[in-house]
């Protein structure tokens, strides 16, 4: 009956595309809003402006390490399992590339790889008892929570190590150079954006054009146009401000990259696919002839490589490497991918949701920040914010 | 007799479909009455209606019940007034007691303080009643879906049951709990209890309902009296037209041997001495149908899922060679590689994965076939699906449709496709027809047809003889893990297979 095919003819209106769009969409308007909301907030509170070239390029300072983990979570959960031991671990491998950095003066170059594949290997000693063993994986990383938090103390005895040599403190406050040789605005990344919008644009359309090919009906030709006009705006927006400070942030460009490899990945690729498969379900997966085991082993070692690396860019923006580093990431990161609409059961989740999932957080820490809102209201309002995003998309899908 | 329950004009309509027009429903007191009709066209959305789940308001009609207008608000509501339904997924808490989940939500209690001796005095009493003969303390999930299925009916007894209403009771039961089933529902009628039934065996239909009701795209039909009662005509009116031919023709031209096991042994995967499978050994030949008789549990799906990447069971001892050459098939992805496919028997809980649209299920177990280099070719995807969609009949508005939303039938259909695109070259298919309508079997009898005209081999499980008998080039008779006969399609009688079964019944240590 419900395939009966009768029921599902003829054109959508606007509302109901709006309506079915609202859950993709949804969570990139929140960000907008919350983005005015503060703007508008700081400006009469304060007279600050929220969105000066100086605070942007915190904003992405602040919340690199959140986004980048939550890369690597959403893997873990659309898998369906859970990695709580994302702090601990950034926190220990900051410390270890201190100890080689500061105590063994390893050049950066040697470091880098070397504390992501500690933290590869941090992570494969994880998924090994999850996807081998089958020991909840809740259970494993709650473990690993505890162990490389200890780990971390016993490595630093205690101590702050640091500072860092400039060639590794770059790695997250240092700028993408300018290749135009003008002072300021800085053009190199005036002109990145503006190519990266473009390719956005064309990508949307291109794929646009192809659900018509495979009879998905298209969204209507203006919701599609003002969306592109916004995002490209905003990007410009971003870049402009961004150059008039003082250009393109490294840790941006890492970020921009791995977002787009991760979106290809889990959208272009069979591996990829196959993790969407073995959350969605499990035992049909491994009839179908997937080898689920070793693709939880790999999503949790992708998550290692992924903490080592917010762990240093972590380290490198603090200059030096605490014991207390990276307390509480794991919750942050979590949230970040449940506000960006990852199933909790696994299967379902985007890349492009937790981005901004990631930022909502991140623009709600650094606004209340700046607003001198304490600590205790900003926790309250940040669980607050996560009930009701997870709320607003069960109810979505439940419509 | 007076009449229990009228339901007049009924009507239902969900975002985009129309799932109930005017139905009509007259059920006596005391009266089995039977519903029938295809997998969508309204049976369980009936029941819902008259058992609360959609409360009144909801639906368009009236329902009397008992001589006054029944407006349920909830599932409690009904139940209060003696409508009990029995889901076709059993809704038993496996980890408790017997006694436990007879009175769950209506503790024998006071102030909230549960009185066992009680609830177990009333246990004993309501199973004795039902016929089984199971301590009150005992684990639900310890037995068998068929005794499950008797606690079930003692819970609804257990809440002073009028009507009693059955969807699809006897689906996961194997021949003999289904009698029993049935003998417990006439007993039941000599106490009074009216009840309903929602069936698509038609010959339990006939052996116990005095009338049946026929629903067809959400509508009445006709409303048949126990003397009228006759198979070929509930099945025109059910498919709207008669189905002179319940299975397709096929002129049956075998080739050579294909898939050949032997030796096939297989331990149980938990309990280490217990042997599952006993030296099976089979062949099937190109373009043939190969049936596998036997009750359930006996070890059909065994040996199907343990030949098939080891999916089941451990230490496995045996020979399995394919156009003579012997395959490796340790592993699902190589015995796939070995032109080896199994179509499982649970395809909710084993074949799909339910959330995602038809094209990913499609291309699921062959995902290099749309892909280069591990990048996924989408358009390739949705064009291989779009394929499958039209050469097996898929009724769906779209390939991007989740699979979740189909019928039984057209979701078998997918998983079919699925394994088609493996290009196997012997297909297992385990209860290919299970929990689909009349219309829809004839159509996955079709397809197996095909595939055998291809030259491919087929090997059909199934606990329904007859199409067995009407599909099938030769048939194995399987008991307690072992393969204990062999007949050709000239030779085979249901009186035969079942001859063999009981002959070898217990002779396994």
């Amino acid at each position: 009956m419900m395939a009966d095919g009768k029921a599902e003819t003829g054109k959508k209106g606007l509302g109901a595309h709006l309506g079915g769009h609202l859950q993709e969409n949804g969570m990139l308007v929140a960000l907008v809003a919350i983005v005015f909301f503060f703007t508008l907030v700081v400006r009469v509170a304060i007279d600050v402006d929220f969105l000066s070239a100086q605070n942007i390029t915190n904003l992405f300072l602040q919340n690199s390490y959140v986004i980048i983990m939550a890369l690597g979570m959403l893997l873990v959960i659309v898998a369906g399992h859970i990695d709580l031991s994302v702090g601990s671990v950034a926190a220990f491998t900051g410390a270890v590339a201190a100890t080689l950095s500061v105590s063994w003066h390893w050049p950066v170059i040697a470091v880098i790889p070397t504390v992501l594949l500690v933290g590869g290997l941090i992570g494969a000693a994880q998924g090994y008892w999850v996807a081998y063993w089958r020991i909840p994986s809740f259970i494993v990383t709650l473990a690993g929570m505890l162990v490389f938090r200890g780990s971390t103390l016993w490595l630093l005895g205690g101590q702050n190590i640091g500072p860092f040599p400039k060639s590794f403190q770059s790695l997250s406050t240092g700028f993408v150079p300018d290749f135009f040789m003008v002072d300021k605005p800085n053009v190199t990344a005036i002109v990145v954006v503006t190519v990266a919008a473009l390719i956005m644009v064309v990508l949307a359309w291109r794929s646009r054009q192809r659900d018509a090919e495979f009879g998905i009906e298209p969204e209507p030709m203006g919701l599609f146009v003002a969306r592109s006009l916004i995002i490209s705006a905003a990007l410009i927006f971003v870049g402009y401000k961004l150059a008039s400070f003082r250009g393109l942030p490294n840790v941006v460009v890492v970020l921009t990259v791995l977002t787009v490899l991760y979106a290809f990945f889990t959208e272009n690729t069979t591996t990829g696919r196959r993790i969407y498969a073995l959350g969605g379900n499990e035992k049909a997966a491994k009839l179908s002839g997937i080898n689920t085991n070793r693709l939880v082993f790999l999503c949790f070692t992708n998550m290692g490589v992924l903490a080592a690396l917010a762990g240093m860019i972590v380290t490198a923006r603090l200059n030096s490497a605490t014991p207390k580093a990276g307390t509480g990431f794991e919750l942050d990161v979590i949230a970040a991918v449940f506000i960006g609409g990852a199933s909790m059961t696994g299967g379902s989740g985007k890349i492009i949701g937790v981005v901004v999932g990631a930022l909502i957080m991140g623009v709600m820490n650094n606004g209340m920040s700046i607003l001198g809102i304490g600590i205790d209201y900003q926790q309250v309002i940040k669980g607050l914010v996560l009930l009701a995003a997870v709320i607003f998309d069960v109810y979505n899908k439940n419509k | 007799m007076a009449v229990l329950l009228e339901m007049q004009g009924i009507g239902k309509t969900f975002p985009g479909v129309r799932a109930l027009d005017q139905v009509n429903l007259t059920v006596e007191a005391g009266e089995i009455h039977a519903i029938c009709g295809e997998n969508g066209a309204g049976k369980s959305t009936l029941m819902k209606v008259l058992s609360g789940v959609y409360p009144h308001g909801s639906y368009e009609g009236e329902i009397r019940y008992d001589g006054a207008v029944l407006e349920n608000r909830s599932i409690r509501d009904s139940e209060s007034k003696g409508i009990i339904i029995i889901h076709q997924e059993l809704a038993l808490v496996p980890l408790l007691s017997i006694a436990e989940n007879l009175f769950i939500g209506n503790e024998i209690a006071k102030n909230g303080v549960i009185n066992w001796q009680m609830a177990f005095r009333k246990t004993e009493e309501l199973l004795r009643k039902v016929g089984l003969n199971e301590a009150p303390g005992t684990v639900v999930g310890k037995l068998g879906v068929g005794k499950q299925q008797l606690i079930e009916i003692a819970k609804a007894l257990a809440k002073d049951v009028r009507l009693l209403i059955l969807d699809e009771p006897t689906a996961a039961l194997q021949e003999n709990d289904s009698q029993a089933l049935l003998d417990l529902m006439l007993e039941l009628k000599a106490q009074g209890v009216t009840q309903i039934i929602i069936s698509h065996k038609l010959n339990e239909i006939s052996r116990v309902a005095d009338r049946i009701t026929v629903i067809r795209d959400g509508s009445t039909v006709s409303t048949i009296d126990r003397a009228d009662i006759s198979e070929d005509r509930i099945i025109r009116d059910m498919v709207g037209r008669d189905m002179a031919n319940r299975y397709p023709d096929r002129v049956s031209n075998p080739g050579e041997t294909l898939l050949e096991v032997d030796g096939w042994n297989v331990w149980h995967p938990e309990q280490k001495d217990r042997q599952v499978i006993h030296d099976a050994a089979f062949h099937v030949k190109k373009g043939e149908i190969v049936g596998i008789a036997g009750l359930m549990g006996t070890g059909r799906t065994e040996l199907a899922m343990s030949l098939f990447g080891r999916s089941y069971g451990r230490a496995h001892k045996g020979r399995v060679r394919m156009q003579g050459r012997e395959v490796d098939v340790s592993t699902v992805q190589k015995a796939i590689a070995a032109g080896l496919s199994y179509v499982t028997e649970d395809r909710k809980a084993l074949g799909l994965v339910l959330e995602e649209p038809i094209v990913k299920n499609i291309s699921l177990a062959n995902l290099a076939g749309v892909a280069m280099r591990g990048v996924l070719d989408k358009r390739r995807e949705a064009r291989v699906a779009e394929e499958y969609r039209k050469a097996l009949a898929i009724r769906t508005p779209g390939v991007q449709q989740k699979v979740l939303n189909l019928s039984g039938g057209n979701q078998q259909k997918v998983v079919l496709s699925k394994w088609l695109f493996t290009e196997p070259q012997v297909l297992i298919l385990d209860e290919p027809t299970r929990g689909i309508d009349v219309g829809a079997k004839y159509e996955i009898y079709a397809i197996m047809n095909d595939l055998a005209a291809q030259g491919r081999g087929v090997v059909m499980i199934s606990s329904e003889m007859p199409e067995l008998l009407g599909m099938c080039d030769r048939i194995y008779v399987m008991n307690e893990g072992r393969i204990v006969g062999e007949l050709s399609r000239a030779e085979a009688t249901q009186e035969r297979i079942m001859a063999m079964i009981l002959k070898t019944e217990g002779r396994a240590a």
